[in-house]
This record gives structure tokens, C-alpha cells and sequence, in this order.
């Protein structure tokens, strides 16, 4: 939290630096993007995922999310699964952190078992879909190191290019490359490259919608893997936020009456 | 049969409320779900009974209602469950999985009715899990549970959780009849069922639990006080079937799991107190998992488990000084295809069972699921020992709804 605070000090008097870095600027960047997504409390939405393998035939999940935003960590967010029906009602519940391991609990609705898992698995899949855990996890600034690139206008949209390296441990990608747009600073592009230091998967963010005259929310995100052909796209939809959730709506006893 | 009589009665009762509610609710959360399936068992050879052949086909229907109002403060869940099975009479069954009422408050929540509650952190056995009922004759794996009638008052401070029970009506057991495969020499007459307290079924059962999470570590404390959901097998006054006896029992369980990075260690430990016996018993391992082994998205876990019982009584429990060693394989493919493989070996006797289940996801609604139990005893002091012929595999086909 204090390197943090600094960061913000040192940002603020950055307009009177004389040179700066590209180091310097990847993170200045960076820090303004998520200064803008500050304080939107608490967030719901629904998510439509659409997996689509080499020959283009589809499966589809459904899940509900809701986050919490935290004061100086990594948000809390509750997952539940609607379909496939044979993992109704199955709940996740992440507590982040930048750095430390996260905290992760999942709730069995067969066994009714609430089971503390290993969040170790930051590259692995989730649902089966070309998204990694690290993926969906929430952005936080100290998780990366940054290297600002180049500018670059992408399907008519001034960006930022910034070069990120994973800060945390397990991370499946040696490097990401960042697009973010020079008028909102939302992200609109990420290329992620794989241990071997080959582009793996593209991310584009399309259909951002306001929220709160603040909040720009991507209502439509698809990744593609450009090395086995698979792609998937999440549609998202009913975004609400300040909607009076606290830390009480965050806890392993809430895992078990999630539907 | 009382009991089975007043089960039909709940079921009929409970669909007809979940008809009207449907009826009724217009603006609230309102849905059905749940699963069918056909299960296939055959087992590997004849049983040394007469009685039992070596196929089994059964059915399942599993549907489930949910119902919330007051904004999700007050729910309604509904989970009936029915199995046939074409060869054991007392496997054909129905039951109340759930029928609760929930409602929700800041600090508190109060459920009402038939539930299923779990406690606990091991895989090989689950000693501290004593709120419900074992339907054994669903599966010799002691994973399938009975709706327990229960009043469940949670509270939620800073220091931890509190989870208050109290519990006025005793599920018995269910036993595989003298039809059914993995059943004992002589049948259970479940019919004769009796009980060490006067009051039988309607003892009042109470239970308490406290569990807090402190960083890596996740611990439960609980203390159960009431009719010992084991009972003690006697034989009848003909010596041709055995009675259960179910005693009152003082039961003190202790759950901690700390978790670092890819490492889940695990202990339960508990203190049971009965008229016959006094014991301490313990579960305590390991589970480590590879994620993304030899750069695929497969994942491997290996689990190892010691299982300790101070009665050292092979009749009482085969697990008095035994070992688990096991793998839970995860593709995390699309089908979410998984596979489970544990073996039980106990330490002196060398004996061992088999235990694999794998599954996968076919479209969107479909699952298939295979499962072996494999039983290699020859100690004919153990209570696995009537199970030594009982080696099966099977088959299950599971549509969602």
C-alpha cells in the first residue's frame, strides 16, 4: 500500500519530469487506467460464454459474477455456475491479492461441500474455455511490470501500447502486449505470449458501454488461440453496480446458498 | 416402514407445494433442475450368497425446486429422490433429499426443515461428518446422504462462524437387502431397528459447530450429542439376520486444512463416547497438485491419507491403520473430463480396495460416468470381508434438466 501511495505522489508530478521512461510511462499508463475505474463498490453482472473449437461447433456456459471493490488490495468476487446443467449452482469465491496467493473456496452443490483450493492455477483453463484463471482475475497495478512501446492506432482507435510481465508466480505467459485507447484508457487489445515466448492468444474488447458516467465496461470479449485454433467469446450483459453488497456477501457461509 | 410410508406422504405433500408455488409466483426467482440416469452395474463374480445375480440395472430421478422471495431473503428448496433397481427391493427407495425453508438476515440465517449439511476436509473417509444419515445402499463409498429433519440457526461474528442444530427425528440406515450385492452374510432387518434411548427416532439430537478461516488455515470444531448414526449390528434371537442398535453417543470432531501454494495438507480427528465404547479415530494427508503437466492443460493431483482408529477393531471399522494413496486426474477440457483413482491398503493385513470414478460431459446436458470398486481381502476379520467378492463396474448415463 505505501509503494503504492508513492507511486501516486511520484505520478502526480510526473507532467514536470523532464524525461521519462518508457518503463515510467508503461506505468503511468497503466496507473491512470485503473485510476479511472475507481470506486465503483460493488459490481453484478451475467456472463454468456461461447466455446468455439477448429471446426466452429459451439458450446455454451452461463455464469453469474459479482465483485467487491477493495481499498488497497485485490477485489473479492463470488462466481456461480447456471449451466451446463450438470455443474448448477456450483459457486466460486476469490479473495485477490496482488502479489500473495490468492484465496480461493468453491462450493459442491451434490455434496454440499465447501472445499479451500489451491489458487496455484493461474494458467490453467477455465471451464474448459480459452480464458486462463489469470486471465479473469482482477487487475491490479503491482501484479505486472511495464514497458510502454509505441502509439498505435488500431480499427480507428488511437492506443498506448505497453509491453506487461507478470509479477506473480505461476503465470502461464512470459509477456503481454496491451493496447489501451488514448481517449478513455480502456483496454482494447492484449496479445499474450506463451513460456516459450511465442504469441499464444488475442484478446479484443468490443461494445464498451458507460456506467455511472464512469465506468466503461467491454460487453463483448473473445479470445483466440492462434496456435490450436479455439476460440471463446464472452457476451456480457445486466451490469449493475452500487448496489449495497459488502464484505458479508464475500464469505465462505455465502457459497452455500447461492443458486 | 413407518418411515417409508411417511417419506411417499412427504414426497406427494412436497409436490403438490411445489405445483401451487409455481402457480402462485409471478416476480420471484422460481425454477426447476435436477438429473435423470440409468446405471448399469455388473459385478465381476457370483456372490457367495444365494440370492444376488451379478447384473443390476437401477433408475434415478433426482428433480430439485427452488423458490426465493423477499428479494432472496427467504428460499425454498425442494429435492426429492428416487431410485429403482431391478434386483434389491431395499434399493428401490425414495427420500426427502432437502425440503427447507431458508431465511436470511445480515448476521444470521435459519434453515427449516429436511437438509444436507457437510463437515470436513479429507477424501478417504469423512469422520467428522455426522449430521447426516448414510444411504448406504446408494453407494458402499458412505457418500450418499439421507435428508436430515433439522432447526440450523447460523451465526456470523468477526471470530468465526457458529452453526446451532437441533435435530427431532432419526434417519436410520439403509442396508442392501438379501437380493442386493454388497450386502453382509446376514441380512439387516432394518424393520427390527432399536435403540438404546427410550425416546427411539424422536431423540432430540443437538449438534454445534464453530469454523473460522485465519489466512492459509481453515478450522471446525464441532460437538454432536444424540443417536449415533452408526449402529452396532447385532444378531437376532433366530441368529439369521442382524438387527441394528443405535446408541446415544457424545461425538467432540476437530477439521483443519491449511493451504500454501499447490499443497492441501489435512487432518480430522474426533472423540466418540457411546454406552459401549469410547474411541479416538483420525484422517491426516497430503494433496499436491501439478497444474498444466508437460505443457497441457491437464492437471494431477496426488493424495495420500493415513486413516488411525484406537479401537483397533477390524469389525468395528476396516480403516484402523490404513493408507491411501490416490490421483485425481483433470483434463479441464470442455467436457470436463476427470478421473478419480484411490486405493486403500490397511498396513498389517496388506488387504486392499479399489476405488475409480471418471466422468465426462457429452453436449450440454448429458453425463456419463463410470465407476470400479475393486476389493482384494482376505482377513476374515474385517467388515470388509463380506464385500470380498463384490468387485463391480458401472455405468451411468445422466441427462440434466
Amino acid at each position: 500500500m505505501r509503494n503504492y501511495i508513492f507511486l501516486l505522489a511520484f505520478i502526480a508530478v510526473m507532467p514536470f519530469a523532464q524525461a521519462e521512461t518508457a518503463e515510467e510511462k508503461g506505468l503511468a499508463i497503466a496507473v491512470e487506467s485503473d485510476n479511472r475505474d475507481k470506486g465503483w463498490s460493488d459490481s453484478s453482472a451475467e456472463m454468456k460464454m461461447v466455446l468455439r473449437n477448429r471446426h466452429g461447433k459451439e458450446s455454451t456456459r452461463k455464469i453469474r459474477v459479482t465483485n467487491l471493490e477493495m481499498d488497497g488490495d485485490g477485489d473479492k468476487g463470488l462466481t456461480v455456475f447456471d449451466t451446463p446443467r450438470d455443474v448448477k449452482g456450483t459457486a466460486f469465491l476469490s479473495y485477490s491479492h496482488s502479489l500473495v496467493p490468492d484465496e480461493q473456496w468453491i462450493f459442491l452443490p451434490a455434496l454440499k461441500r465447501v472445499k479451500r483450493i489451491s489458487s496455484s492455477n493461474k494458467s490453467g483453463p477455465f471451464m474448459g474455455s480459452e480464458f486462463a484463471y489469470e486471465d479473469i482475475s482482477s487487475f491490479e497495478v503491482p501484479k505486472y511490470s511495464y514497458k510502454y512501446l509505441r502509439d498505435e492506432t488500431i480499427g480507428g482507435i488511437e492506443c498506448f501500447v505497453s509491453e506487461l510481465r507478470p509479477q506473480y508466480k505461476h503465470s502461464g505467459y512470459t509477456k503481454t502486449h496491451v493496447w489501451i485507447d488514448k481517449a478513455e484508457y480502456r483496454v482494447q487489445k492484449i496479445d499474450f505470449y506463451d513460456r516459450k515466448d511465442s504469441l499464444l492468444k488475442i484478446q479484443r474488447f468490443t461494445d464498451y458501454k458507460l456506467y455511472l458516467d464512469q465506468y466503461w465496461r467491454a460487453h463483448t470479449q473473445t479470445m483466440e488461440n492462434q496456435q490450436n485454433g479455439k476460440s471463446t467469446t464472452l457476451y456480457w450483459d445486466n451490469f449493475q453496480f452500487k448496489t449495497g453488497l459488502t464484505e458479508k456477501d464475500f464469505e465462505k457461509n455465502d457459497l452455500k446458498r447461492q443458486r | 416402514m413407518i418411515l417409508n410410508v411417511s417419506v411417499k406422504h412427504w414426497v406427494k405433500i412436497s409436490w403438490l407445494f411445489g405445483a401451487a408455488m409455481m402457480l402462485s409466483a409471478t416476480a420471484t426467482a422460481n425454477e426447476w433442475s435436477g438429473y435423470m440416469a440409468g446405471e448399469y452395474r455388473y459385478f465381476q463374480h457370483e456372490s457367495p450368497f444365494a440370492d444376488p445375480g451379478q447384473y443390476d440395472p437401477s433408475f434415478v430421478l433426482s428433480p430439485e425446486y427452488y423458490h426465493e422471495w423477499d428479494e432472496g431473503q427467504q428460499s425454498l428448496i425442494i429435492a426429492p429422490f428416487l431410485r429403482i433397481d431391478q434386483q434389491d427391493a431395499e434399493r428401490t427407495h425414495v427420500d426427502l433429499r432437502e425440503l427447507q425453508w431458508l431465511y436470511v438476515e445480515d448476521d444470521w440465517e435459519l434453515r427449516l426443515g429436511l437438509g444436507k449439511v457437510f463437515w470436513g476436509v479429507t477424501e478417504s473417509q469423512h469422520l467428522v461428518d455426522v449430521i447426516n444419515q448414510t444411504d448406504l445402499v446408494e453407494n458402499s463409498d458412505t457418500e450418499d446422504k439421507l435428508g436430515q429433519p433439522m432447526i440450523n440457526l447460523s451465526f456470523f461474528q468477526d471470530w468465526g462462524t457458529v452453526d446451532l442444530f437441533v435435530m427431532p427425528y432419526f434417519r436410520e440406515r439403509t442396508f442392501a437387502g438379501k437380493d442386493g450385492r454388497l450386502r453382509s452374510s446376514l441380512v439387516v432387518d432394518t424393520d427390527k431397528a432399536s435403540y438404546e434411548s427410550g425416546a427411539g427416532r424422536q431423540h432430540l439430537d443437538v449438534a454445534l459447530r464453530w469454523s473460522q478461516t485465519f489466512g492459509d488455515w481453515d478450522v471446525g470444531l464441532s460437538h454432536f450429542y444424540g443417536t449415533n448414526r452408526e449402529p452396532l449390528l447385532q444378531l437376532n434371537a433366530t441368529f439369521d439376520a442382524l438387527i441394528p442398535y443405535y446408541e446415544i453417543m457424545h461425538q467432540t470432531g476437530l477439521d483443519i486444512q491449511q493451504t500454501t501454494e499447490s499443497w492441501l495438507w489435512k487432518l480430522e480427528v474426533i472423540r466418540r463416547e457411546t454406552t459401549s465404547d469410547t474411541f479416538t479415530a483420525l484422517t491426516g494427508g497430503v494433496e499436491y497438485t501439478f497444474y498444466g503437466v508437460f505443457e497441457s492443460n491437464m492437471d494431477v493431483g496426488l493424495i495420500a491419507e493415513y486413516l488411525f482408529d484406537d479401537r483397533n477393531d477390524e469389525l468395528a471399522t476396516p480403516f484402523e491403520d490404513d493408507v491411501l494413496i490416490g490421483t485425481r486426474l483433470a483434463w479441464n477440457d470442455e467436457q470436463s473430463t476427470e478421473l478419480l483413482v484411490g486405493m486403500i491398503q490397511d498396513v498389517e493385513s496388506s488387504d486392499v480396495s479399489w476405488n475409480i470414478e471418471a466422468s465426462r460431459r457429452i453436449g450440454d446436458r448429458w453425463k456419463l460416468s463410470a465407476e470400479a470398486r475393486l476389493f482384494s481381502v482376505r482377513n476374515n476379520d474385517t467388515a470388509l470381508y463380506s464385500f470380498r467378492d463384490d468387485d463391480y463396474f458401472q455405468l451411468e448415463l445422466a441427462r440434466y434438466f
